[in-house]
């Protein structure tokens, strides 16, 4: 058993880097050298200092347009922020209340519930990301509402199956004996005990939401190309690889970690604060 | 005889899909004050009839024929609702397994007066105090300490003296006890059992006491059913089915409990030929049942 004290490693490195980010994202204009959108011709493709042929100031170097990398890439946590927060959140909640539904009532709700889920997990996942977004038009709302759209149902069945296992707990029956209503035992006696599994997979969400904005903007479906996003910078990079890597490798190293701070900490905070575990 | 104050009548339940009988008309009258045990090997049915009782059985079981009485009323007539306040009310369980009986993400004192304030509706205060007073009448130490606890910081004993104060809390007059000690250790069982045959004779209360152990019956119950495949097949005062079983099972069964008085003797395994016998009565009884019902 881990000592129960002290943090575990994983927690404390996903919490910096996540504390980062978050300061990154509220902080940018703050924080960021330059206007992430100011372009300055005559200053493209820039290596990072420490490559010689660098400008003092751009620290991380420009991108074809001439404009700050590290800026862009600052200002692209705000966006990646806002999508993992609304998107992951408004997808945890659908997908938790149905499951949690579902799971405790079983019945016809979940029967219902169910069917609607193995339908929608049919579509793929993508092509129904772009079609949605063909309906509602380009535009950081329609990126959130596709994810939250497509995504809910990944909640929902984990949480269905784990609202079902601790339905069947004895103390669930007691309950129900003992006269508390049945939605009643469900928020006191069940709901408490997956809140852990729902932490986790809100964890993983948002670091899936982030890559789903990045993929977007990476076919030019979230944000214009002039706003900084991370998939935004990835895409235009791609074209320029061969002689200015950074551009491309700066928002990927930032996307990468992000995903994997966030998987990480939800493990981290499982181990450490589930009850059921202990 | 006295009024009984639990009487189950002619109860038969099968598994609803495929039809396979889990109960073949049981009956048991269980007087006030008085232990009724309910022995049998695993799957005998001996938990379903608990469960029954308390109207928890599985939504794939149903209950074909019978009666529950309690108090003298009949559960099996009575709405969903009502059903639940009287047994809420008038019943308790001491389950078998302590680690799935307490929610592990609620304190243990909430635990405790939920059936207090939710069914007898007491204030929140008075329940504590009551619960409080039951700690302590089932010797935990620091009563106060406990209830603020979390289920995974006390012991398997601890969890299942907890549960047996929640029992007695609301003052019911008759408990299930479904195998109480299986799930704990051997050394602790002996408490165990001694605690709940104390709380029982404070509080006057029935108790029918679900076991596989004959030993434990021996120590506890003043009436035994034994039970085969969900069919009684003898049911006597405990004291003479000791000295003089009716059926041969049964006396199969007492001779394969450990006797720590008599340490020489050596157990003997159920003879075959005898459970045999018990499946050709059974399998009469089945048939008498469909040309009953056909």
């Amino acid at each position: 058993m881990v000592d129960r004290h002290k943090l575990p490693m994983r927690l404390w490195l996903s919490g910096t880097w996540i504390t980062l980010f978050v300061a990154a994202a509220l902080f940018a204009p703050f924080i960021a050298p330059h206007d992430p959108l100011a372009q300055d011709l005559l200053y493209t493709n820039l290596p990072p200092v420490w490559i010689s042929g660098s400008e003092p100031g751009y620290y991380f170097g420009t991108d074809s347009l001439g404009r700050d990398v590290l800026s862009r890439l600052i200002y692209g946590a705000r966006i990646a922020l806002v999508v993992a927060v609304i998107a992951g959140g408004g997808a945890c909640l659908i997908g938790s209340v149905l499951g949690l539904f579902a799971g405790f009532f079983r019945g016809w709700t979940d029967v219902l519930i169910s069917r609607v889920v193995d339908i929608w997990m049919a579509f793929p996942p993508v092509l129904f990301a772009i079609l949605l977004i063909a309906v509602l038009g380009t535009g950081l709302h329609s990126v959130i509402i596709a994810i939250i759209v497509i995504d809910w149902t990944r909640f929902c069945r984990v949480i269905r199956a784990e609202a079902m296992q601790q339905s069947r707990m004895e103390y669930v029956e007691s309950a129900l004996v003992v006269g508390r209503g049945r939605f009643g035992t469900m928020l006191v006696e069940v709901l408490p005990n997956i809140i852990p599994a729902i932490g986790v997979l809100l964890s993983l969400e948002m670091g899936i939401a982030v890559i789903v904005e990045a993929i977007l903007s990476f076919v030019n479906l979230s944000l214009s190309s002039d706003d900084a996003t991370w998939g935004g910078m990835i895409a235009e990079g791609r074209t320029v690889i061969y002689h200015a890597w950074w551009i491309l490798v700066f928002p990927l190293v930032a996307l990468f970690l992000t995903v994997l701070s966030f998987s990480q900490f939800g493990e981290g905070l499982k181990e450490r604060f589930d009850p059921v575990l202990k | 005889m006295t009024e009984a104050f639990l009487s189950i009548e002619n109860l038969s339940a099968r598994v609803a899909a495929i039809g396979t009988p889990i109960l073949r008309s049981v009956s048991l009258k269980v007087i006030p004050g008085e232990t009724h045990g309910l022995v049998g090997e695993s799957g005998a049915g001996k938990s379903m009839i608990g469960k029954a009782i308390m109207g928890l059985l599985p939504r794939a079981i149903e209950i074909t024929e019978g009666e529950i009485w309690l108090e003298g009323r009949n559960l099996l007539d009575m709405k969903r609702g009502e059903r639940r306040r009287i047994i809420g009310a008038q019943t308790a369980i001491i389950p078998q397994d302590p680690l799935t009986a307490l929610n592990p993400s609620r304190r243990i004192g909430p635990q405790m007066t939920d059936r207090l304030t939710h069914i007898l509706g007491w204030a929140e205060r008075k329940a504590q105090v009551r619960a409080l007073g039951l700690l302590e009448e089932v010797h935990i130490r620091d009563p106060k300490r406990v209830m603020h606890s979390y289920p995974h910081e006390l012991s398997g004993g601890m969890r299942q003296r907890v549960l047996i104060a929640a029992a007695f809390a609301a003052e019911p007059k008759l408990i299930v006890a479904d195998e109480p000690t299986t799930a704990l250790d051997v050394t602790v069982q002996k408490q165990i059992l001694r605690l709940i045959a104390e709380l029982k004779a404070h509080h006057e209360t029935s108790l029918l006491f679900v076991t596989h152990d004959m030993g434990v019956v021996a120590k506890i119950c003043q009436r035994v059913s034994v039970l085969f495949s969900g069919r009684i097949v003898e049911q006597n005062e405990a004291a003479s089915i000791f000295s003089n079983p009716g059926h041969a099972y049964t006396k199969s069964l007492i001779q394969a409990t450990p006797r720590y008085d008599r340490p020489d003797e050596s157990l003997l395994p159920v003879d075959p030929a005898i459970l045999e016998a018990l499946d050709r009565e059974i399998a009469t009884h089945d048939r008498q049942q469909g040309t009953a019902d056909g």
